[in-house]
């Protein structure tokens, strides 16, 4: 449904006198099939937003290439408008208007007739369970119900891909749930859904595939059980005083059995082992017989936060 | 035909908008109303002319061109608000005419200075200014098309600098040597040979004379075709300049 090859884009910014060129994306190879929701994660300034605004038409890139359900994104932006939706991160709808007027204009301004723009607008504000609020002014909803038109607005011409630009950011726990709810919505009436994240657990939850974006290149991409699974085995958490850490790493550092090991900030140690299970006895026995105090011992499947750091060194947490 | 039907679209929403904010009507008749009420009962002693209805035939059309201006370059603040809430980007990833995106706005600006124009006549019909209506019908004219080009430059501005702090002084700064320089709050014929002759680059000072010679009921005046003629090129000009704007990539 998308195929890229190559994809690029900088930006010139100009910090008083010098002008420098930014690459934001730097050639970026995706393939998106049909039905999926697929899941772009990265932190900020990855280049995500600004793939996904190339992708939507709104930026030209610099190169490559991209086939966006059949039609040609360089070549013919205009015939890639009609078939896609996009809802932008910073909320696209205007204070003084209505739901319903905003949903209209939408449809309208994709060419259909104001009697079927008014159909549709009735139907969306039913699905996304607005029809209370449809004739008050934007400025009166909550984020969530904003959030919620905001996504009808993109999905009002019956596109065959919607782009969602962090359509979670900013809620609270419920409306994200929802949120959530309304996207395999999306999947289930046959769009392909194409979102933007930095949160782990709804790239883990929400999303079919997942690619992973670091200083504009994919720097992974598969299913989030594929990407986890690469990592093998398991982490094992040791929680411990500061002051013990030191010495349980030079214990523990030389064991055959641990692959990887890292210092936790606030005390303790993450070991990347094959087994949990057999690990663990042997990890307690070793803490046990240098006489340190063990505070918690915990046991992971590796999380998509583990593929990140194992993919670009750095944690997604902390950048 | 996609261009007008999608121009007559933006156009409907944005006068909707309007229309729910009926001030605007107040606060935009109320400079130039007070100009007329407390401005204008100076001109007939410092133009020395013969009667007050004179003097309001010199005053009135300058006053209108201001209003035509002013009321352009500033519309370009709404966008930028539009801008911020994301509207502008919504619409431009549909496929509706970049155009149209324009010229719904522009026209809809050009509306409200026409609605402005004829109150401003009105009043000052109750202090004995006589035009002929087909002399008025024509200098409205000049009046919508440099609405027209002043609004579509004030968003292609907007769209450019995207911020209000950064419109605002460009604005004022274009704005009042045009102002200066046109004739508009006393004719130029007051003005030293210098001075004319800087005013005669400037087109509004063109805009003014064909106004005023319309307001005079000299319709055949060399004036009022040459303004006319120039504020239509410079419309076009502007309107394809901003209407590229809207078309470009805005971040």
């Amino acid at each position: 449904m998308i195929e890229t090859r190559g994809l690029r884009k900088s930006f010139r910014s100009r910090a008083g006198r010098e002008t420098k060129t930014v690459e934001a994306v730097r050639g970026v190879d995706l393939n998106v099939p049909a039905g999926e929701i697929f899941g772009f994660l990265g932190p900020n300034g990855a280049g995500k937003t600004t793939t996904l605004r190339m992708l939507a038409t709104l930026i030209e890139p610099d190169g490559g290439q991209a086939t966006i359900a059949g039609a040609d994104l360089l070549t013919n932006p205009g015939e890639v408008r009609r078939r896609i939706g996009y809802v932008a991160q910073g909320g696209s709808t205007w204070d003084e208007s209505t739901g319903r007027e905003e949903l209209v204009l939408q449809a309208r301004m994709y060419g259909i007739s104001k009697a079927e723009a008014q159909r549709r607008a009735t139907r969306a504000l039913e699905a996304f369970q607005l029809s209370e609020f449809a004739d008050r002014k934007c400025k009166t909803y909550s984020g969530g119900q904003r959030r919620r038109v905001e996504i009808a607005l993109g999905i009002i011409h019956e596109p065959k891909i919607v782009f969602l630009d962090e359509p979670t950011t900013g809620l609270d726990p419920q409306s994200r749930a929802h949120m959530w709810d309304e996207i395999r919505r999306l999947r289930a009436d046959g769009m392909t859904v194409f979102i933007t994240t930095h949160y782990l657990d709804e790239a883990d939850a929400l999303c079919d595939r997942i690619a992973i974006m670091d200083h504009g290149e994919v720097v992974a991409e598969g299913t989030p059980a594929d990407l986890k699974r690469e990592i093998s085995g398991d982490v094992v958490q040791v929680g411990l005083d500061v002051t013990a850490t030191g010495e349980a790493e030079k214990l523990l550092d030389g064991e055959e059995y641990v692959n990887r090991l890292e210092l936790l900030d606030e005390g303790g140690l993450r070991l990347f082992v094959d087994e949990g299970a057999t690990a663990i006895p042997r990890i307690l026995r070793r803490i046990d017989s240098a006489g340190l105090d063990l505070r918690s011992i915990e046991l992971h499947r590796p999380s998509l936060d583990d593929v990140f750091l194992t993919k670009t060194g750095r944690s997604l947490r902390e950048s | 035909m996609k261009l007008a039907r999608d121009t007559w679209l933006i156009f409907q929403r944005q006068l909707n908008l309007l229309l729910r904010n009926p001030v605007w009507v107040f606060v935009g008749v109320f400079q130039p109303v007070m100009y007329l009420l407390l401005f204008a009962p100076l001109l007939k002693p410092a133009l020395g002319a013969p009667t007050q209805a004179e003097a309001y035939k010199i005053f009135v059309p300058g006053l209108l061109v201001l209003l035509a201006i002013f009321g352009g370059l500033f519309q370009g603040f709404g966008l930028i608000a539009e801008l911020r809430a994301g509207v502008i980007e919504r619409s431009r990833v549909t496929p509706i005419s970049r155009l149209a995106l324009l010229l719904g706005r522009s026209l809809r600006d050009v509306v409200s200075l026409i609605v402005q124009a004829v109150i401003i006549t009105l009043l000052a019909l109750l202090f004995d200014l006589r035009v002929f209506i087909g002399d008025l019908l024509l200098a409205y004219l000049m009046l919508a098309l440099i609405a027209l080009m002043t609004s579509a430059v004030s968003y292609g501005v907007a769209l450019k600098v995207k911020s209000e702090d950064a419109l605002a002084p460009l604005m004022n700064t274009v704005a009042q040597p045009v102002l200066l320089l046109s004739g508009i709050l006393l004719p130029l014929a007051f003005a030293p040979g210098w001075l004319q002759g800087v005013a005669k680059w400037n087109p509004f000072s063109w805009a003014v004379d064909g106004t005023r010679a319309l307001f005079n009921g000299d319709i055949g005046n060399d004036r009022v075709w040459q303004g006319l003629t120039i504020i239509t090129v410079l419309a076009a000009a502007g309107v394809y300049w901003a209407a590229r704007q809207f078309a470009r990539s805005v971040r």
